[in-house]
């Protein structure tokens, strides 16, 4: 069942969690189209972009920033203590397991169309090494408002606040970020697991960490169809202290039909959105019928644990 | 993507698993000869991806191989239906198998288990109906093993698995390598799925794969070439086919209400939204990250182009894609299309006010939420 409790010990708990002002970043594709639009898009919202790895490419500059042909190289010169990776899909594997292997804590893939073998090695080499959290793939990546946006999300759509949020999907959750936003309720970290069947972190582990997190009082979790992830994160909301308002995608989703995420997929009578919705509910959370109703529970989830 | 039941088993006889022996044919002549080879008495099986294949009459057996043939030619070009699948498909191809004097039937196959995030090796004693069914009825009768791909699968630990799965004894000598080199296959094709049912054991104590399916995971199409004349006829429908030739994410519903939207998770909750409404959704459509005009444009004529489409919803959030270019490339698209159904176009999020004001002249509806967009794309359509 992934990484436990104990094992999270090995990461830092920063106020806001997994990033914050002290994060360092170094881009693994950062010279490719989608990596350069974004590294610019991540330094104007004043992520401390540290430097960018290419093979092939070392000694250039990008952006402004020194480009390498290692990681192994970019972390002795430049220190950073997070990895954000761009490659194309046949290479995410592998620039994932040389940020580990350069030493960094902590790596978010965004990369989508990753093999589904390539994520199961990649997650269990990762896991048997034991010092590298993978965020992803095929997700938005992850962003604690004004301090530092790590993904491909529109940074002004969000607000620095008391709400932590965990999500399967990425433009979903803009949507749920833009109604809090606007209705008040800003957020300590926004959290992309991604879309893909083999995630590198679970809503469980998450979840312990807004549990952990002092600046966090009240969480959002958005899942949605495939797996039993959410199950196993309704386990952990009966014992959570802090208020959870949950809502579930693909509630009418036909079973044996792949809904856009790699992820998404009823397969038998596993996966379901009903399932999912029992589950939340059964554990105390309270959960949306649409996403416009998330603010309003939210902000009642608030007023109630005061 | 899946493979046929021909190519599943051309794939476990490269990794030294025995099938029944047999022929693929496209006509009655190619199956009269391959009946005849096969020495006469064979089971003829239609060739398409969708179950309950052998409930719609796609599976005979027979004695003389003009029968078989007679047989075969009736079947290709034939539509079949299922419950499973009520829009059928067309037989392409037929399997000439040999038949084989079964005496008992196992089940095994191997998937991805998305908690443990490892593989998993299920076998039962059941084979022969759905595993579903067995898993309802006694959970227990369904032995699992849990692979690590990096290590791959030991001896002693299929054989617990046989023990566990309570196989006959004479028979896990054979099931042993058999089952080794069905990882094996897992793993080097790339397979989402691998499914053995029946496993048969035949009169003559043989272990034989009498059944084969298999799924290669799209994601590793770049490294698998000899999938790739698959990949074209594997969609289960044309809409479906068209999309993938594309480059379009579009799974097809077969509701009255086209969904278009950006991310696979808003579609989702579109498609929810509709059906809460009371509508019914004809489409899956995510127009992906940074959609320009022509790229809108093809999605539009594509979900158009389903004859039962009487309403269009177009769902988009801004951010950053920015809504007033969308709102430009849906209004080009409708400039080259002749639209007569009602379209709802709700657009939020970055540029969603610049949108709402180019779009204000058309006859495209606006909407604010995503609920309020659903129930009047429903209300419009139905009327």
């Amino acid at each position: 069942m992934g990484r436990s409790a104990t094992d999270l010990a090995r990461y830092p708990e920063p106020v806001a969690i997994l990033v914050d002002e002290n994060t360092r970043v170094v881009v693994s594709g950062m010279t490719g189209s989608e990596g350069t639009f974004h590294t610019r898009q991540m330094l104007e919202y004043g992520t401390k972009v540290v430097a960018g790895v290419t093979p092939g490419k070392g000694g250039t500059e990008h952006l402004g920033l020194p480009v390498f042909d290692s990681m192994e190289e970019a972390v002795t010169a430049t220190s950073p203590n997070a990895g954000l990776v761009f490659v194309p899909a046949p290479f995410a594997k592998d620039a994932v397991l040389e940020c580990a292997a350069a030493g960094l804590p902590f790596v978010t893939l965004i990369t989508e169309g990753i093999p589904i073998l390539d994520s199961v090695t990649m997650m269990n080499r990762l896991r048997s090494e034991g010092r590298t959290r993978l965020l992803g793939g095929n997700c938005a990546g992850i962003i604690s408002p004004s301090k530092c946006k790590m993904g491909i999300m529109p940074g002004h759509i969000f607000a620095e606040g008391p709400v932590g949020l965990v999500s399967r999907s990425g433009t979903l959750t803009y949507e749920i970020v833009w109604e809090l936003t606007r209705t008040g309720l800003g957020q300590t970290t926004c959290v992309g697991i991604g879309g893909d069947p083999v995630p590198g972190t679970r809503f469980l582990e998450v979840l312990e960490m807004f549990e952990a997190d002092p600046a966090t009082t009240s969480v959002v979790m958005v899942g949605e169809i495939g797996g039993t992830d959410e199950e196993a994160a309704a386990e952990f909301i009966k014992t959570m202290k802090k208020p959870v308002v949950g809502f579930i995608s693909g509630r009418t989703a036909p079973p044996g039909k792949r809904m856009g995420h790699a992820g998404a997929i009823v397969s038998g009578s596993k996966g379901t959105a009903q399932s999912k919705v029992d589950a939340l509910r059964e554990a105390g959370a309270t959960v949306a019928d649409t996403p416009s109703e998330i603010p309003k529970l939210v902000a009642a989830s608030l007023a109630a644990s005061v | 993507m899946k493979l046929h039941e021909y190519q599943s088993k051309d794939l476990f006889s490269k990794f030294g698993v025995p099938v029944t022996p047999g022929e693929v044919a496209s006509d009655a002549e190619g199956a009269l000869r391959a009946a005849q080879a096969l020495g006469g008495k064979v089971v003829v099986k239609a060739q398409v991806l969708m179950g309950g294949r052998g409930k719609a009459g796609g599976v005979k057996l027979f004695d003389r191989p003009e029968d078989a043939a007679a047989f075969a030619g009736e079947l290709i070009g034939k539509r079949l239906t299922s419950v499973q699948n009520p829009t059928g498909m067309v037989v392409e191809k037929v399997l000439v198998a040999q038949q084989i004097e079964i005496a008992e039937e196992y089940y095994v196959s191997i998937l991805l288990d998305r908690a443990e995030q490892k593989l998993v090796v299920m076998c039962s004693k059941e084979g022969g109906m759905e595993i579903e069914e067995v898993a309802a009825r006694d959970p227990q009768a369904i032995a699992r093993l849990v692979v690590n791909p990096i290590w791959g699968v030991e001896d002693f630990e299929i054989r617990s698995l046989a023990r566990r799965a309570k196989l006959p004894t004479n028979v896990v000598r054979q099931f042993v390598p058999m089952v080794k080199s069905l990882v094996k296959a897992y793993i080097e094709s790339d397979a989402e799925l691998i499914e053995v049912n029946p496993f048969a054991l035949t009169t003559d104590g043989k272990l034989i794969a009498a059944d084969a399916k298999v799924s290669i995971d799209d994601n590793s199409q770049f490294r698998h070439p000899e999938f790739r004349e698959t990949a074209d006829d594997a969609a289960e429908n044309p809409l479906e086919a068209e999309a993938a030739r594309q480059g379009i994410a579009y799974v097809h519903l077969g509701g009255d209400i086209g969904i278009i939207g950006n991310g696979a998770g808003l579609v989702m909750c579109s498609i929810d939204e509709v059906s809460a409404a009371g509508g019914k959704p004809a489409n899956f459509l995510d127009v992906g990250g940074g959609a320009k005009a022509d790229r809108v444009e093809k999605c539009v004529r594509l979900v158009l182009s389903d004859p039962n489409v009487k309403g269009l919803l177009i769902n988009i959030f801004g951010g950053i894609t920015r809504g007033e270019e969308v709102a430009h490339g849906i209004l080009e698209a409708f400039e080259h299309l002749d639209v007569s159904i009602p379209v709802v176009a709700r657009i939020e999020g970055t540029g969603a006010q610049e949108a709402l004001n180019l779009l204000s002249g058309s006859k495209i509806v606006g909407a604010t939420t995503m609920q309020e967009a659903a129930q009047r794309i429903v209300a419009l359509a139905g009327a």
